[in-house]
């Protein structure tokens, strides 16, 4: 019984939410041929990305609390200690009420890979690949791949360069891209489905080869686009990740 | 019987750091001596309880090991990112080991064991991990210590070499990292320790790359192509500006041996470390075993260190400089040491200005005045006499070597801006005059000066605005004041060479 109370106490807010706020949209990427900063085989960075859906923003705290008022399971507290760990959602006030340091409108921090993925399931999708993500990421307001304009690169230092400790916008504060899609650079990290694959080979984490980007600059040898540290410290955040972490800059959208 | 050898080993260490040396000549130094290296420096499993790492940040050490066995030592250190002020109104983000530029110093004894603790704050936007030069294997710590933000990664390492290490992150991009000010010192100890001194100070150099140029105000973003291009904004001593002038100074007092852990944590440049005013009475090059006696500037490669000793025997400020010198006088690379005690007249009788080694630097007793007129600036609340006690302090210690503190100049060589018609007459020709230089006959005061004054463009609006405002109401100059935006009107106005300072 309580549980019910809660879940329309909650669906109030969340209705009373969507009044001022646009839901999130999966808009059309029309695919194409990109060079990636991170190689399939050495030496050869050129990929084919095919045409797929791409929400629009990062999923936000309301669209979350929503699935997990649907989805117990993975409400904090009863989520699986294995599929995150004890900082999931901690920035909401409770298992299914968001409190103050999470508005509805900003994107949601704190949950883990395995998280993320089950929602996009829930969503009847799934979390992009790297080159997807990269290939959106490489607009700005007017390019499809502005990554050789000086300014696409200083608009994410400079994100870099703020501390993380501040309140983090709503999404679709800034301008969309040339894809239409917000939130690209500068709001949140985001999980891709294959964050690990490009590193961590399992067993073999302490020289050497696959987590090589990790030490001494070893892995701007295999980076095809050796001035574009800009992108190559994303990789470096993912590759220090695993599934069942969460942080508090790092969020995730979902593709079709 | 491995004991033996390793104890017989271990003396011979000890004896080779402590020996005195009696004579200063090369060819009588009997410090070159083997003292064995890696191979010699594992004294076998820790012993006694494990200790808990004292960390300190700069300029301060650790105290000395007082301890004849190796032990276990927990190392607890936490990667902060954090706004911090690198000068006078300039803000910049640092990435930290122990919240501070330098990171904290460590002190061990060879032999022990390290257990590293790395924990990078939950509100850091970067995953980070550590290289320490002192530890023998794969990548320094760094594969090991890889650390998400609000994760902790644990590794150990016993450290078999004695030295003065420089510690790093080591993430990808590299350089970034450690542009942003991660690095610090780790001081391995011989068994025996170091010949005992008066006074230990940290002091590490690293240079900073911003958007904005040499002291503009407000917060700067790191400049990745300045990177690259090893074109750096600031050289610094213990990651800021003012952080060793002035009351945060070293101290030492006549007579004391003063000993200096100098690290360079770069990313790009080599620092040639002198003291102005004293000769370093022993170097331990590159943080080695072995010394250099009587050495005036040394070498500090981008991620090495040096050990440097010296005896103070006169009072007085001592100025630590990176002596490729525009750097220090251009970028900010000096400190000082400020030594207590009687005049030593027979050793030393000059007579010391403060002013002319510091050229436009301000003692930092005066400098929140500068920094009121700062805040007050980016508020839009900022008063005439904000300016003019803003301006009396760069006055001082930029202008007043010519024109002197009482603004009557020198008779015949620097022209008078006390009760100056020539200054007076023309307030905006003052300004083209503080940024342009003036060179050739003038008349001031009905007397002749035919002189050169050399551009002033170095300093900022604000700066000239202020030093300006001064001098308009000082020494029987009424009235007048100036603001940054005419400083930048003039400024924008004049053409300048290429390549030419702003």
């Amino acid at each position: 019984m309580r549980n019910f109370v809660h879940t329309v106490v909650a669906i109030i807010l969340i209705s009373g939410c969507a009044q001022y706020s646009k839901a999130s949209e999966f808009v059309h990427i029309p695919g194409g041929d990109f060079r990636s900063v991170i190689p399939e085989a050495e030496g050869d960075n050129l990929i084919t990305v095919g045409d797929f859906l791409l929400q629009d923003a990062p999923v936000t705290n309301a669209e979350f609390l929503q699935f997990v008022l649907h989805n117990p399971a993975w409400q904090r507290g009863n989520a699986v200690s294995l599929f995150v760990d004890d900082q999931y959602l901690s920035a909401w006030s409770g298992p299914i009420s968001l409190g103050t340091q999470a508005g509805p409108q900003q994107p949601v921090t704190q949950v883990s890979w395995f998280a993320a993925n089950a929602y996009c399931e829930s969503q009847y999708a799934r979390l992009p690949s790297w080159y997807e993500w990269e290939y959106v990421a490489a607009a700005d307001d007017s390019q499809a791949d502005a990554r050789e304009n000086p300014e696409w690169r200083q608009t994410i230092l400079s994100w870099y360069s703020k501390t993380g400790g501040d309140s983090l916008a709503d999404v679709r504060s800034g301008s969309a891209n040339y894809y239409d899609v917000y939130d690209a650079h500068g709001l949140v990290w985001e999980w891709v489905d294959d964050f690990n694959a490009f590193l961590v080979s399992g067993d073999n984490r302490e020289q050497g080869g696959a987590d090589q980007l990790q030490f001494c600059g070893a892995g701007a040898i295999t980076m095809e686009e050796k001035e574009n540290y800009a992108v190559l410290m994303r990789v470096a955040m993912l590759s220090s990740l695993e599934a069942g972490y969460t942080t508090r800059n790092l969020g995730f959208r979902c593709a079709r | 019987m491995h004991w033996p050898t390793t104890a017989i080993l271990a003396l011979a260490i000890a004896l080779a750091a402590c020996q005195p040396q009696p004579t200063g000549s090369v060819s009588g130094n009997t410090q070159n001596v083997d003292t064995g290296g890696s191979a010699a420096g594992d004294f076998g499993p820790p012993q006694g309880e494990p200790i808990q790492a004292v960390l300190t940040t700069a300029p301060n050490v650790p105290p000395p090991i007082d301890r004849d066995y190796p032990a276990k030592v927990i190392v607890d250190m936490e990667v902060r990112e954090l706004d911090l002020e690198i000068s006078e109104g300039v803000t910049y983000t640092f990435w930290t080991f122990g919240g501070s530029v330098p990171g904290s110093f460590m002190r061990i004894r060879q032999g022990d064991t390290v257990e590293f603790h790395l924990k990078n704050h939950p509100d850091s936007k970067m995953p980070h991990n550590i290289d320490l030069h002192a530890v023998t294997g794969p990548g320094g710590g760094a594969t090991s210590s890889f650390t998400a933000p609000g994760r902790e990664a644990v590794f150990s390492f016993k450290a078999l070499n004695a030295g003065l290490y420089v510690y790093h992150c080591a993430t990808a991009p590299v350089g970034m990292h450690v542009a942003n000010g991660m690095y610090g010192l780790i001081l391995v100890e011989p068994p025996g320790g170091l010949p005992p001194v008066d006074k230990e100070y940290y002091v590490m150099q690293g240079e900073f790359y911003t958007v904005g140029k040499y002291r503009e105000k407000g917060h700067q973003a790191f400049d990745m192509q300045k990177a690259i291009e090893e074109n750096a904004t600031y050289v610094l001593f213990n990651g800021s500006e003012g952080a060793m002038v002035g009351e945060k100074a070293i101290k030492a007092d006549v007579g004391d041996t003063v000993r200096l852990f100098v690290g360079n944590g770069g990313p790009n440049l080599v620092s040639s470390f002198h003291v102005i005013g004293e000769i370093f009475d022993k170097v331990y090059q590159e943080g080695g075993t072995h010394y250099q006696e009587n050495v005036q500037t040394t070498l500090v490669p981008a991620g090495g260190s040096a050990m440097t000793e010296f005896r103070v025997e006169v009072p007085g400020t001592f100025i630590l400089v990176d002596h490729s010198i525009f750097r220090a006088f251009n970028k900010g690379a000096l400190g000082m040491l400020k030594v207590d005690g009687e005049d030593n007249l027979p050793v030393y009788s000059g007579k010391e200005v403060d002013n002319v080694y510091l050229g436009d630097k301000v003692m930092a007793e005066d400098l929140s005045l500068v920094s009121d007129v700062t805040q007050a600036e980016l508020s839009g609340t900022v008063t005439k006499q904000q300016r003019i006690d803003a301006g009396r302090v760069l006055y001082n210690g930029t202008c007043s070597v010519c024109h002197q503190q009482n603004g009557e100049g020198l008779a015949g060589v620097f022209p008078p801006l006390a009760n100056s018609d020539f200054l007076m007459a023309d307030t905006h020709r003052a300004i083209e005059i503080v940024l342009n230089g003036l060179t050739g006959p003038v008349t001031v005061n009905g007397a002749p000066y035919n002189s050169v004054m050399p551009p002033m463009s170095q300093l900022n609006d604000d700066e000239i605005a202020n030093i300006l405002t001064f001098t308009l109401n000082s020494w029987g100059n009424e009235d007048g004041e100036i603001g940054p935006d005419d400083v930048a009107a003039v400024r924008a106005g004049t053409e300048r060479p290429k390549g030419a300072a702003h």
